[in-house]
């Protein structure tokens, strides 16, 4: 493995609006939009195409850590948010890329630049159907082996199945 | 000639909360592929949480899991005071604190029974469940409960800390911290268990950064993390402590890393007991505004975090979960492959994953239709430390 390349020395006294600036600076118009919640979390939001290059730079270079990717399935497509902590300041950013299409929702894999997106993507792939284009295994990692295809138990649209007690 | 035998671990056991499954695949005596399964015990956690309510969603996370059941319910309060930027109030704060790093004790303690036990050293797994008790007995006077404490909510938390209980909390704790002494000089400076720990499932620095390792398993190779320093929450930056951290990343390394930081959790139980502040426990919210918020939380095993987004309604319209068990597990695959199976027990059982997985281990040599059980594994590694003391002149 290649050893961790930091283009960007943070230090602990910086400014959140500091990070987002580096990365409005680096990527400039790839930036859809920036919305600062509050002093320790930032949304930042990307096209899909954008994803590869965007960890790239927040991980590699920035040296943030991965948190964690969360799907949610909402009115305008299937967003998928890449959360990414920084240790050293408390900050957390959140890259948030929108799918519009429900129907066959393609985007990147990041595994190529972090493993720590292995599972997450299995996981994505499985409960809401989004393809993860490159990631080489993305088998099932938490519904049965026999569960129907093309059901994706954390679709708006999924609804769980009512027990009926009376024929229990 | 060799040949490859497959070992499939898991899947069930009904007294842990997380059954997993692994294969290995093993030649002769050396792991060469392991295969990992998770999702047996899946129970839709996010999706049940979408359809309670905000208050219920930090019930149902705290069935997550027996041992982080004060974790997730801060992690999720705080997602949700992040989302409408509420604040606590200072009491509640030093409660929750409390809470946090009882759960940090028993749940480590608890890790060291099970890890003597599969070395072979039953002793410590006796001691190590022994001295937990005081912990449990601390946790039924604060919260009521021995587990499951149902203590956070928005805003607060729900119980006080009776001043007519604390002398009492003192009185137990300090029994933990000489039990705990002792306890750390005697693994500490055994011989043996240099010898059998040392160098084993390495896990190298830029392989915990690349997986994005947590908690005590990150810090025993060198990563300084600790959510409790770099994402300050609860009272934690109102207290003085120490992140301990590590630089060979074996086994017995994160032996070390956990053994020290119980003392830490003890003395910043004993500072946060000492400097709560009267007054009130919980700023009582009304409405969850739309919008989204994240809560950190760093749980026993490494960072918790929830993330949920409520679009105005009276439940999340997404509830992300994400336990450090689920980033820790991928670099078992990094830690075992190389090592002997002997090994392969207390190497999972070194990123302290829900135990089930191996109490289930099963060998199935593909050739002659052998079958090695759990109990088998667990004997090997025990043996291994018995060959070792043999060696080593020590009765």
């Amino acid at each position: 493995m290649c050893p961790t390349i930091r283009a960007l020395e943070r230090t602990d006294d910086m400014k959140i609006d500091e990070l987002i600036k580096s990365i409005q600076d680096k990527f400039g118009s790839k930036v859809l939009k920036v919305y600062k919640h509050n002093d320790k979390r930032a949304y930042v939001d990307i096209y899909p195409k954008d994803i590869v290059e965007f960890t790239k730079y927040i991980f590699k270079d920035m040296g943030l850590r991965f948190n964690i990717a969360s799907a949610v399935d909402d009115f305008d497509g299937l967003e998928i948010l890449y959360h990414f902590a920084d240790d050293l300041t408390g900050y957390v950013i959140s890259v948030r890329t929108i799918l519009k299409d429900k129907f066959d929702p393609h985007i990147d894999t990041i595994t190529s630049v972090t493993r720590s997106a292995w599972w997450i993507e299995r996981e994505i792939r499985e409960l809401f159907g989004i393809e993860f284009d490159g990631n080489s295994d993305l088998r099932g990692l938490l519904l049965p082996d026999d569960w129907p295809k093309g059901v994706y138990p954390l679709r708006k649209n999924f609804v769980v199945p009512k027990r009926d007690s009376r024929k229990a | 000639m060799s040949h490859n035998a497959h070992i499939p671990i898991g899947p069930y056991h009904p007294l842990q909360e997380e059954p997993e499954f692994y294969k290995l695949v093993v030649e002769g005596e050396n792991v060469v592929d392991v295969d990992v399964r998770i999702g047996y015990n899946h129970r839709g956690i996010e999706k049940i949480s979408e359809s309670k309510s905000f208050d219920q969603s930090i019930f149902i996370v705290e069935r997550i899991c027996g041992i982080c059941s004060s974790s997730h319910p801060i992690a999720c309060v705080q997602a949700l005071e992040d989302l409408a930027g509420l604040e606590v109030p200072e009491r509640a704060l030093y409660i929750r604190t409390i809470t946090q790093e009882l759960e940090r004790l028993h749940s480590h303690m608890l890790w060291l029974g099970l890890a003597g036990h599969f070395i072979g050293y039953n002793t410590v797994f006796m001691w190590g469940w022994k001295y937990r008790e005081p912990i449990c007995d601390i946790m039924e006077t604060v919260t009521g409960n021995r587990q499951n404490y149902a203590m956070m909510k928005t805003g607060g938390v729900r119980r006080d800390i009776e001043k007519e209980h604390i002398p009492y909390i003192l009185t137990r704790l300090d029994e933990f911290s000489r039990q705990l002494d002792m306890l750390k000089g005697a693994i500490l400076d055994d011989p043996v268990l240099h010898a059998r720990l040392k160098g084993v499932g390495v896990l190298t620095k830029d392989a915990a950064i690349d997986y994005s390792a947590l908690g005590p398993t990150a810090r025993a190779s060198g990563v300084d993390i600790d959510v409790r320093r770099d994402h300050p929450y609860a009272a934690y930056d109102r207290v003085k402590w120490n992140v301990i951290t590590q630089s060979t990343g074996d086994v017995f390394a994160k032996t070390v890393v956990r053994i020290l930081e119980m003392e830490e959790s003890a003395g910043i139980i004993r500072q946060c007991l000492d400097e709560m502040p009267n007054g009130p426990i919980d700023s009582n919210p009304k409405d969850i505004p739309p919008g989204e918020g994240i809560g950190q939380v760093e749980a026993p095993r490494g960072e918790c975090f929830h993330y949920i987004r409520s679009d105005g309604t009276n439940s999340p319209l997404r509830h992300k979960i994400r336990a450090p068990t689920y980033m820790n597990f991928p670099t078992f695959r990094e830690t075992v492959i190389g090592e002997t199976v002997s090994d392969a027990t207390i190497i999972l059982a070194a990123i302290d994953p829900c135990y089930c997985c191996t109490e289930r281990m099963l060998i199935v040599d593909s050739k002659d239709k052998e079958l090695m059980g759990v109990q088998e594994l667990i004997r090997l590694s025990q043996e291994k430390t018995a060959k070792l003391k043999a060696k080593m002149g020590i009765k």
